[in-house]
């Protein structure tokens, strides 16, 4: 859209403002609804891990959300509508749009390993948002990939009989209950880099939030 | 109005507990074991709301709130669950190796106070929509044709174990007393004052047992003597111990914890 604004000069003034639009609508509106169905998936999937852990420790009940199991599994499995309706129109209009295969891809390793070393020497531009870095494409790619390994693996947790061969394909029920807590681990870690990065390029924010 | 109703649940729950057990000392125990919020709102369902409100004010209805729009919620997926159940997708069996041994002793309470049944007396009290109402005692119920599964048991919160369990074919049992199967749902009353409601689809499931020997021997107390009813598609707590007493009905009388806010059909 940016090399077409740039090769009509003599565009029309409202031709203007729609070719600096880096974020459309749709993607604004399901990045936040996500956002907010993340933050109840991951606070009432914390609680419900603390009924039966599978490592060492729980979650501090002051960060997981419903104070106790059947207050936590009635937030999980209320969110998760929000979450599976939302995350499958992001899906949908990313794909037909072809949104995803024109800003995630392709991801060539070389650039991953030039634009990381750039990004850790603090010499990353951010100048223009609309373009994503190799490392932003991976982690954008990646985080969309947890999203649906942990939507499949929680899906095998919550019916492993109707859906046994999907149980299956997890590794049975024990294991998938580890892809999904690995899934969960993986977003989490996303999300601290994501909402820092966010933080020290204020306008990405912005960019998220009024579209430009 | 969400409230009233899990108060007369509570209260018909009162009403059928067996004799020797006081309700009032159950209903304390019970409310210990949970957590603060937990229990206020298990206490809320006791108390008149009326009074309740009049001493909390806005709490009250701000908990209401999110609680009853989260239950409206969970009503949905009893529904989804219902239509996602399938009547002859079988539940993964295992191998005698897989058992889990030991095998886990599971309860709201420790395993010595676990209720003490004793067999030679006991019956099975058989109600509603049935045609035959004649009590079971053990040696005629041990005399039905056996059948046997090794399949995991599902806790809600999250663990599991491999079981080898054998008895009677809930399905068989429905037939046998002459229930009207066209009736919602099967009520189960434990010893304890527990207490189970299942919907019909899931009474007739093929792998629906009513189970009287855990691993070819007659269930220990601990995995829910004289009998547990064993529902490999639904979560534990959707399998009662201790099983006194069977109704056939039409009306959805709740459960222990589905009445705390644990869903409904719970189904795997």
């Amino acid at each position: 859209m940016s090399s077409e604004a740039a090769t009509t000069p003599m565009a029309p003034d409202s031709a203007a403002p729609s070719a600096a639009v880096i974020h459309p609508a749709w993607v604004r509106v399901t990045h936040w609804i996500n956002a907010l169905a993340v933050l109840m998936m991951i606070g009432s999937g914390w609680q419900v891990y603390d009924a039966s852990p599978l490592f060492d420790f729980t979650f501090p009940p002051q960060i997981a959300l419903g104070n106790w199991l059947a207050g936590a599994l009635l937030w999980h499995f209320a969110a998760m509508w929000l979450l599976v309706v939302n995350g499958l129109v992001y899906l949908s209009l990313g794909i037909a749009t072809g949104r995803f295969r024109k800003k995630l891809f392709p991801i060539r390793p070389r650039e991953v390993m030039r634009d990381l070393s750039a990004a850790l020497r603090g010499k990353l531009s951010h100048e223009d948002l609309s373009v994503y870095n190799a490392v932003q494409k991976l982690l954008y790619a990646g985080v969309l990939l947890a999203g649906i390994v942990i939507v499949l693996s929680g899906l095998s947790i919550w019916k492993p009989v109707q859906f046994w061969w999907l149980t299956d394909f997890f590794g049975g029920y024990n294991t998938a209950r580890y892809v999904h807590f690995a899934a969960m681990t993986s977003i989490v870690a996303f999300l601290s880099v994501h909402i820092v990065l966010a933080l020290i390029v204020p306008q990405s924010l912005r960019a998220m939030i009024f579209g430009r | 109005m969400l409230k009233g109703k899990i108060r007369e649940k509570a209260m018909s729950r009162q009403r059928k507990a067996p004799p020797g057990v006081d309700p009032n000392l159950l209903l304390n125990d019970a409310a210990k074991l949970m957590p603060a919020r937990s229990r206020r709102l298990f206490l809320r369902g006791i108390v008149s709301v009326g009074a309740l409100a009049a001493l909390t004010g806005c709490d009250i209805i701000d908990g209401d709130t999110s609680e009853s729009a989260l239950r409206v919620i969970s009503n949905f997926n009893d529904w989804v669950q219902a239509r996602l159940f399938n009547p002859h997708t079988l539940a993964p069996t295992y191998s005698e190796s897989d058992v889990t041994r030991p095998f886990r002793f599971n309860a709201y309470y420790s395993e010595d106070e676990a209720p003490d049944i004793d067999g030679s007396t006991y019956k099975l009290e058989i109600g509603g929509l049935v045609d035959n109402k004649k009590p079971w005692t053990l040696a005629e119920l041990y005399k039905l044709p056996e059948v046997s599964q090794i399949t995991r048991l599902v806790c809600v919160e999250g663990w599991s174990a491999i079981g080898s369990w054998q008895g009677v074919r809930l399905s068989d049992f429905l037939k046998l007393i002459g229930a009207d199967t066209r009736a919602k749902y099967v009520w189960f009353q434990c010893a304890e004052g527990y207490s189970n409601t299942i919907d019909m689809p899931t009474a007739l499931h093929p792998q629906t047992q009513l189970t009287l020997k855990f691993d070819h021997k007659i269930l220990p107390t601990a995995y829910g003597y004289p009998i547990r009813i064993r529902i490999p598609t639904k979560l534990g707590f959707k399998n009662p111990k201790y099983v006194t007493a069977m109704w056939v009905q039409n009306n959805d009388a709740g459960g222990y914890w589905e009445n705390q806010g644990y869903n409904w059909f719970s189904g795997l």
